[in-house]
C-alpha cells in the first residue's frame, strides 16, 4: 500500500503531462485525410518564414548565451571571492526575472529607450536587437547565475585562485586557465536552458516587433490547422534536446 | 638578521584582533612550525606571509626585501594548501609546470624541471594523470612539487597533512622534511598536531590567541614550556597545584610529604607540571620522591601503559613500558610511584 501510492501519483502526473502531448502529436500527423503522415512537418520545415525566424532565434539565443556568460561568470566569481556577504543579495537580484513578468520588463524598456529618450535604442534595427539581447540575458539570469555559482562552489574557486596567484598568475590568466575551464560544464548547462528559453520567447519579440520564432509560432496558431501542432512538437523536441544535452555534457565533462 | 622576518605584525578583522605583535626571524633553510589550537591565528599569519591578507600593522621582510605591500603573485613564494588545491582541469605535469609557464619558461625547460620534481616526490610515472585519478597523499605530493618547481624563496604549508590517513600522514611528513633538507628551502609549516611539529621542525612557534607565546627547538618547547598553556598543549602533562611550605627555601608539599625544589617560590600555592614519562611505577634509584597511591585508571596502549594514580586526592598520570613478564597493576591496587624533584616544572602562570 505504501509502495503503491507514490507510483499512483507518478502515473497520474505522467498521464497529465503526456496525454495532451500525445493528442497534439497524433493531431499533427493527420494533415492528409485518412492516413497518418508527416505532411504538416514537411510543410512547416519547407516554409521560408519558418527557416528565417528559426535561424534568427537561434542566433539571438547563441548571442544571449555569450553575453550571459560574460556577465555572469566574472560576477559570480567576484562575489564568491571578494563579496561573500553580498551573495544573498546578488542571488535575490538574479531571481527577480522569475517574479517580474516579461511584459512589465518590456514596457519598462520601451519607456526607457524609446525614440524620444536619451538612448533611443528602439529607433534602429541594431538598437532593438541589442535591447532584446540584454532582455534575454536578463531572462536567462536566474538559470545562468545558479548554474555558474554552483559550479564555482564545487571547485572551491577561492582556494584555486590563491593557488594560481601564489604561483605568479595574474587575473586574466586565472580566469582563462583556472576558473573558466572548470566551470564550463556549469556554463553549458546554463547555456542550454537559455537556448530553450530564447527559442520560444514571445513577449519581448512581439512588443519589440521582431520576426523571431516565437511570434511566428503564434501567427501559425491563428492561421493554420495542423501546422501549429507540428511546430509545437518541434519546439518541444528542441527543449527536450537541450535538457538532454545538459545531462550529457555534465556527465561527459565531469570525468 | 633572518632570511624571513616578521616584525610586530598585527591583524584585525573588523573589530576582532586576530594576530597581536607577532615577531619571528627565520634563518635561511630553517624549518619552522606554527603550533597551536584551531582558531589561534596560524593560518592568518601564514596568509600574511603569502600576501593574501595585508597586516594591520608591522612588516614582513624576505631576504632583506620588505614585501609587506607586494601582491602574492610577485612574492615568489611556494604554498601548499590543506585541501591540495590542484587545478582539476590540468594533468599532474601541467599542474607542476604551472608556475614555470607563468614565468614564461620554454617548453623544454619546463618539461625537464617537471620531470625532476616528479622524481623528487617519487611519482615519476604519473605525469599524465589528472588530480582526480590520484590518492590524497599523491595529490599532496604533487601540490608540493608544484609549489617548489619555480624555486621559491620560501615554502609555506598550511596543515598539509590533516586531510590524510594517520599512516600516510607520518610517512609524508618525513618526506616533506627530507625534500626540505635536500633543497635547503626556508619553510613554515602550520599544524595543530604537537607530535607533527616536534618531530620535523628545527624550531617551533607555539601560538595562543594570536600571539607567539614560545619559540624554541622541539626539545626546549617540550622540556621547558614557558607557560601552563604551552606545557598542556605540547604533550600530556600532570598539572599539580602544590602548597608552598617554605617559600624562600623552595619547599612544597606533595602527597603529604615535603619536596625541595631548590629554588625560591611565591608564597601560598604554586602550579607544577610533570611529564608522565618522568614518573616511575615503584621505587627507582634516580627518583628520590616516593609517593603512595591507588590505581584509578589503567590504559593499555601496547608498548606503553598509561596509569592514573590517585595520590591523596591528586591524580598523577604516568607512563610505563609494557613488559611481557609483568602484567600491569589492577584498578584499585595500592602502588608506590617515584619521581625526581628535578623533573618538576614550576609554572609561571
Ligand atoms: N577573513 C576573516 N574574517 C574574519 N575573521 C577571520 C577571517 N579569517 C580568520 N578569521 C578569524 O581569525 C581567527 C584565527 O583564524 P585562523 O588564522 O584561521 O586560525 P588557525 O589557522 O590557527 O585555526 C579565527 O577566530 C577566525 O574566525
Ligand atoms: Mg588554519
Amino acid at each position: 500500500m505504501k509502495r503503491l501510492l507514490p507510483w499512483a501519483v507518478f502515473v497520474l502526473a505522467a498521464l497529465y503531462f503526456l496525454l495532451p502531448l500525445i493528442g497534439m502529436f497524433e493531431f499533427s500527423l493527420r494533415m492528409k485525410r485518412g492516413q497518418y503522415s508527416f505532411e504538416a512537418y514537411r510543410v512547416v520545415l519547407a516554409d521560408p518564414r519558418f527557416q528565417q525566424t528559426f535561424l534568427y532565434s537561434v542566433i539571438l539565443a547563441l548571442l544571449t548565451i555569450v553575453l550571459g556568460a560574460l556577465i555572469v561568470v566574472p560576477t559570480a566569481y567576484w562575489v564568491r571571492l571578494r563579496l561573500p556577504k553580498l551573495r544573498p543579495v546578488v542571488e535575490f537580484v538574479t531571481l527577480l526575472p522569475l517574479v517580474i513578468p516579461p511584459i512589465v520588463m518590456v514596457f519598462g524598456y520601451i519607456r526607457m529607450f524609446n525614440t524620444s529618450s536619451l538612448l533611443p535604442l528602439t529607433g534602429s534595427w541594431w538598437g532593438t536587437n541589442v535591447l532584446v539581447l540584454f532582455g534575454y540575458a536578463t531572462l536567462a539570469l536566474p538559470y545562468m547565475y545558479r548554474a555558474v555559482d554552483t559550479g564555482l562552489r564545487s571547485i572551491d574557486a577561492a582556494t584555486l585562485t590563491e593557488a594560481a596567484q601564489i604561483l605568479g598568475a595574474g587575473w586574466a590568466r586565472i580566469l582563462a586557465v583556472v576558473i573558466l575551464p572548470n566551470v564550463l560544464v556549469a556554463v553549458l548547462s546554463g547555456a542550454f536552458l537559455t537556448f530553450a528559453i530564447v527559442i520560444g520567447e514571445y513577449v519581448f519579440a512581439a512588443l519589440l516587433n521582431l520576426d523571431t520564432f516565437g511570434p511566428y509560432m503564434v501567427w501559425m496558431g491563428g492561421n493554420r490547422a495542423y501546422e501549429p501542432s507540428a511546430l509545437a512538437v518541434i519546439a518541444f523536441a528542441i527543449t527536450w534536446a537541450c535538457m538532454g544535452m545538459i545531462q550529457l555534457v555534465s556527465r561527459f565533462l565531469r570525468h | 638578521m633572518g632570511f624571513l622576518e616578521l616584525r610586530h605584525v598585527e591583524k584585525s578583522f573588523a573589530e576582532a584582533q586576530v594576530v597581536t605583535d607577532f615577531n619571528l626571524s627565520v634563518a635561511r633553510g630553517e624549518f619552522v612550525s606554527f603550533l597551536g589550537p584551531s582558531g589561534c591565528g596560524k593560518t592568518t599569519v601564514l596568509r600574511m606571509v603569502a600576501g593574501f591578507e595585508a597586516p594591520s600593522a608591522g612588516a614582513i621582510v624576505i631576504d632583506g626585501q620588505d614585501v609587506t605591500a607586494l601582491r602574492p603573485n610577485r612574492r615568489n613564494i611556494g604554498m601548499v594548501f590543506q585541501a591540495y588545491a590542484l587545478f582539476p582541469n590540468l594533468t599532474v605535469a601541467q599542474n607542476v609546470g604551472f608556475g614555470l609557464r607563468v614565468a614564461g619558461q620554454g617548453r623544454a625547460a619546463i618539461a625537464a624541471r617537471v620531470a625532476e620534481m616528479l622524481a623528487l616526490i617519487g611519482l615519476p610515472d604519473l605525469a599524465r594523470r589528472y588530480p582526480y585519478q590520484l590518492s590524497g597523499g599523491q595529490q599532496q605530493r604533487v601540490a608540493l612539487a608544484r609549489a617548489l618547481a619555480a624555486r621559491p624563496r620560501v615554502l609555506l604549508l598550511d596543515e598539509p597533512l590533516s586531510a590524510l590517513d594517520a599512516r600516510i600522514r607520518v610517512s609524508l611528513r618525513e618526506e616533506i622534511r627530507r625534500i626540505q633538507k635536500e633543497l635547503g628551502i626556508t619553510t613554515i609549516f602550520v599544524t595543530h598536531d604537537q607530535e607533527e611539529a616536534l618531530s620535523i621542525s628545527d624550531r617551533v612557534v607555539v601560538m595562543q590567541q594570536g600571539r607567539a607565546v614560545q619559540t624554541g627547538t622541539p626539545f626546549e618547547i617540550y622540556n621547558r614550556p614557558a607557560s601552563r598553556f604551552v606545557a598542556q598543549f605540547v604533550g600530556t602533562l600532570n598539572l599539580i597545584d602544590a602548597a608552598v611550605r617554605d617559600a624562600a627555601g623552595g619547599v612544597v608539599e606533595l602527597g603529604g610529604a615535603p619536596v625541595a625544589l631548590g629554588r625560591p617560590l611565591p608564597a601560598g600555592a604554586v602550579g607544577l607540571a610533570l611529564r608522565p614519562e618522568a614518573v616511575a611505577l615503584g621505587r627507582s634509584p634516580e627518583r628520590e620522591v616516593v609517593l603512595a597511591g591507588r590505581v584509578a585508571e589503567m590504559h593499555f596502549l601496547g608498548a606503553v601503559i598509561r596509569l592514573r594514580v590517585d595520590v591523596a586526592g591528586q591524580i598523577i598520570a604516568l607512563d610505563t613500558f609494557n613488559r611481557p613478564d609483568a602484567p600491569p597493576p589492577e584498578i584499585g591496587a595500592s602502588v608506590e610511584i617515584s619521581l625526581s624533584a628535578r623533573d618538576l616544572l614550576v609554572l609561571e602562570d
